[in-house]
């Protein structure tokens, strides 16, 4: 059950080659098995949530009907992003599984897709968005603490409405840029040992064995991360309590009412005029 | 540590004596099984400890494998047929002349009295960095050592090529194809019947495979339909020396002739990727034109078109083409020359 293959190069080392690929199915029940104690978990042991609201009319009354949340080109951007990973998983593990087809050309032309579009995002959301809206702030630590607290059935006081991303939601970026940036960097290398119609040159003497060995388990490691991880995203994607984020992601705006419920207009500025402030995320339309 | 040669790794040896219990213990070991007709690859494979299988179906003593029999539509012969049976067998001489010559032309007479006609289209590549042992892509591994800037591959495919870059051995393959042969294969879900071309795989689809034979699957005849019986037939093998080795290039073709027109033709070659090639363009270009030399070199050109040639093996090109104009006019005519169109 050795989690890594291994190999005796021509020189007689002992090197890694790849990942094991039960961890292909050890992934997969690993993201079911957390949808099933999620999914069991909100249905019958979580309390209803209770956030801190203390909104003014002046407040209430600049929020719109329809908040926007994404602007065209964030969504273009997530779902080029999108229908790239799920090119890239299935191409990576459908023939790992037994469905045999021509598979490296169209995995790395995945490939490609995936980092311009991240080259994209990291871009946009750099200059053109607000950067420190998807990173965990100080209130989003505080607020943890409260609603772990409460859950524990323990006296405290309740959190404050999410800013434009709930704690969870920014976590799961951070793990997924990870994930992400462990199988471009070592996906555009491995490129180099494949024929690429002309975009780079084959040579695969550019790292020795040892090191070629390495980047192919972390690229399988990350690889099968990824099968969890994209697995939980759509499980919370099609969950009815996220829907109003979900459609955020396809029509570029949530309604006010939801707006009000999980976000504090404090944190995450709603009015399309407001000037976007560091540590306040003004939507994307802004 | 040395590789310890000669001596075969421990292993079951089981000698079923009909196909069905062989199909029924190779689907019970799965892919710790290891299916042997007549022995030549796999004893390469097992004293070089480089496979080592938990058990062992040894097919050799399954009569009902083995002999060539007449069908309503052609011959049958069973996988377990030696190829100088084949070779031999009158009918096979007479009317499917092709076959008799490739497999005449394989390795030397001793290892065509013992060679099967099953072993010789389901052997595994003969590229020496993975028959040594190295970790290469088609031995589950990372790299192909042939395809680098100072990799040996001279005798590597020009088609085809997709990380690994191994050819088929087969010098009966392309005359199966030529035949339309089909493959008879027993599988856990019962008899499955495939075109020779189609038994073959490419790196693309599965890189550790030449065919698509399951673990649990056992290939028990190969159907020649008297569709191209007494055809006109070309086979050549161009090997480094004349007997006891293995291809760099082989032809076979089988054609129709009407009126000194083609009428239908069927053409493949092998040793030129990692699967034997059938030439569906050039058959499609040359129906219903001359055999003559003309036809043949344009023939050649196009069967040529997107090779890419490795570092030492630019010289297959050439021989493709060559090989080509001669399988689709014959030698006499290619030593005329072509002839000029009037």
């Amino acid at each position: 059950m050795n989690p890594i293959t291994w190999a005796i190069s021509p020189w007689g080392r002992t090197v890694p080659i790849h990942i094991a690929w039960y961890l292909i199915w050890v992934m997969v029940i690993a993201g079911l098995l957390f949808m099933i104690v999620h999914a069991l978990y909100v249905g019958i042991f979580a309390a209803p949530k209770k956030f801190a609201k203390n909104d003014s009319p002046a407040v209430l009354a600049a929020v719109p009907e329809r908040v926007p949340r994404h602007s065209l080109v964030a969504r273009a951007f997530h779902w080029v992003m999108a229908i790239s990973m799920f090119a890239l998983l299935f191409t990576a593990f459908l023939p790992k599984v037994g469905v045999k087809f021509d598979w490296v050309t169209y995995h790395w032309i995945a490939g490609l897709v995936l980092t311009a579009s991240i080259l994209f995002h990291v871009v946009h959301s750099s200059f053109f968005l607000d950067f420190w809206s998807i990173w965990p702030d100080r209130i989003d630590l505080r607020d943890a603490k409260r609603r772990l607290l409460r859950s524990m059935g323990k006296e405290a006081p309740p959190p404050d409405r999410f800013a434009k991303y709930p704690l969870e939601n920014k976590f799961y970026h951070a793990v997924i840029l990870l994930a992400g940036l462990a199988v471009i960097c070592t996906g555009v290398f491995m490129m180099k040992r494949v024929n690429t119609f002309g975009i780079l040159t084959r040579n695969p003497y550019i790292f020795g064995d040892m090191t070629w060995g390495m980047m192919y388990v972390l690229h399988g490691l990350a690889g099968v991360g990824l099968i969890a991880l994209i697995m939980v995203h759509v499980y919370f994607g099609v969950r009815p309590e996220k829907l109003p984020i979900t459609k955020s992601m396809i029509f570029g705006w949530m309604s006010r009412d939801f707006y009000l419920e999980e976000h504090d207009p404090q944190r995450w500025a709603a009015e399309k005029s407001s000037p976007p402030q560091k540590g306040y995320a003004p939507s994307d339309a802004d | 540590m040395a590789v310890i040669r000669d001596v075969m790794p421990a292993f079951d040896l089981l000698q079923p004596s009909s196909a069905a219990d062989a199909q029924k213990l190779l689907q019970q070991h799965g892919e710790e099984a290891w299916a042997m007709a007549g022995g030549l690859d796999s004893f390469d494979w097992l004293k070089d400890r480089i496979k080592k299988p938990k058990v062992l179906v040894d097919l050799s003593g399954i009569d009902e494998l083995k002999g060539i029999r007449s069908t309503s539509d052609g011959v049958e012969i069973g996988a377990m047929t030696t190829l100088t049976e084949i070779a031999n067998h009158p009918v096979i001489k007479s009317q499917y002349s092709v076959l008799a010559q490739a497999v005449e032309l394989v390795a030397s007479p001793q290892i065509r009295n013992q060679g099967t006609l099953g072993g010789n289209v389901s052997q595994d590549a003969r590229c020496w960095y993975y028959r040594g042992g190295w970790p290469c892509y088609r031995a589950g591994g990372n790299i192909c050592y042939a395809d680098t800037p100072v990799g040996r591959n001279r005798e590597h495919a020009i088609f085809g090529a997709n990380r690994c870059v191994a050819v088929h051995p087969s010098d009966s393959a392309p005359a199966l194809i030529a035949l339309d042969a089909k493959f008879v294969i027993q599988t856990p879900k019962g008899e499955r019947t495939v075109d020779a071309e189609d038994y073959f795989l490419g790196p693309e689809i599965d890189i550790t495979h030449l065919n698509i034979l399951q673990p649990g699957d056992l290939l028990t005849a190969i159907r020649i339909p008297a569709t191209w019986s007494g055809a006109k037939f070309y086979f050549e093998k161009v090997r480094d020396r004349n007997v006891w080795d293995f291809p760099l290039m082989n032809v076979a073709s089988a054609t129709v002739l009407s009126g000194g027109n083609i009428d239908r033709i069927r053409i493949a070659v092998s040793a030129v990727a990692p699967k034997p090639m059938r030439l569906k363009a050039v058959e499609d270009a040359v129906r219903g034109k001359p055999a003559d030399a003309n036809t043949g070199e344009m023939a050649g050109k196009l069967a040529i078109q997107g090779a890419v040639p490795l570092q030492f093996n630019a010289y297959k090109i050439p021989l493709m083409r060559n090989l080509v104009k001669r399988a689709i006019v014959g030698d006499q005519a290619v030593a005329a020359g072509p002839q000029e169109a009037s």
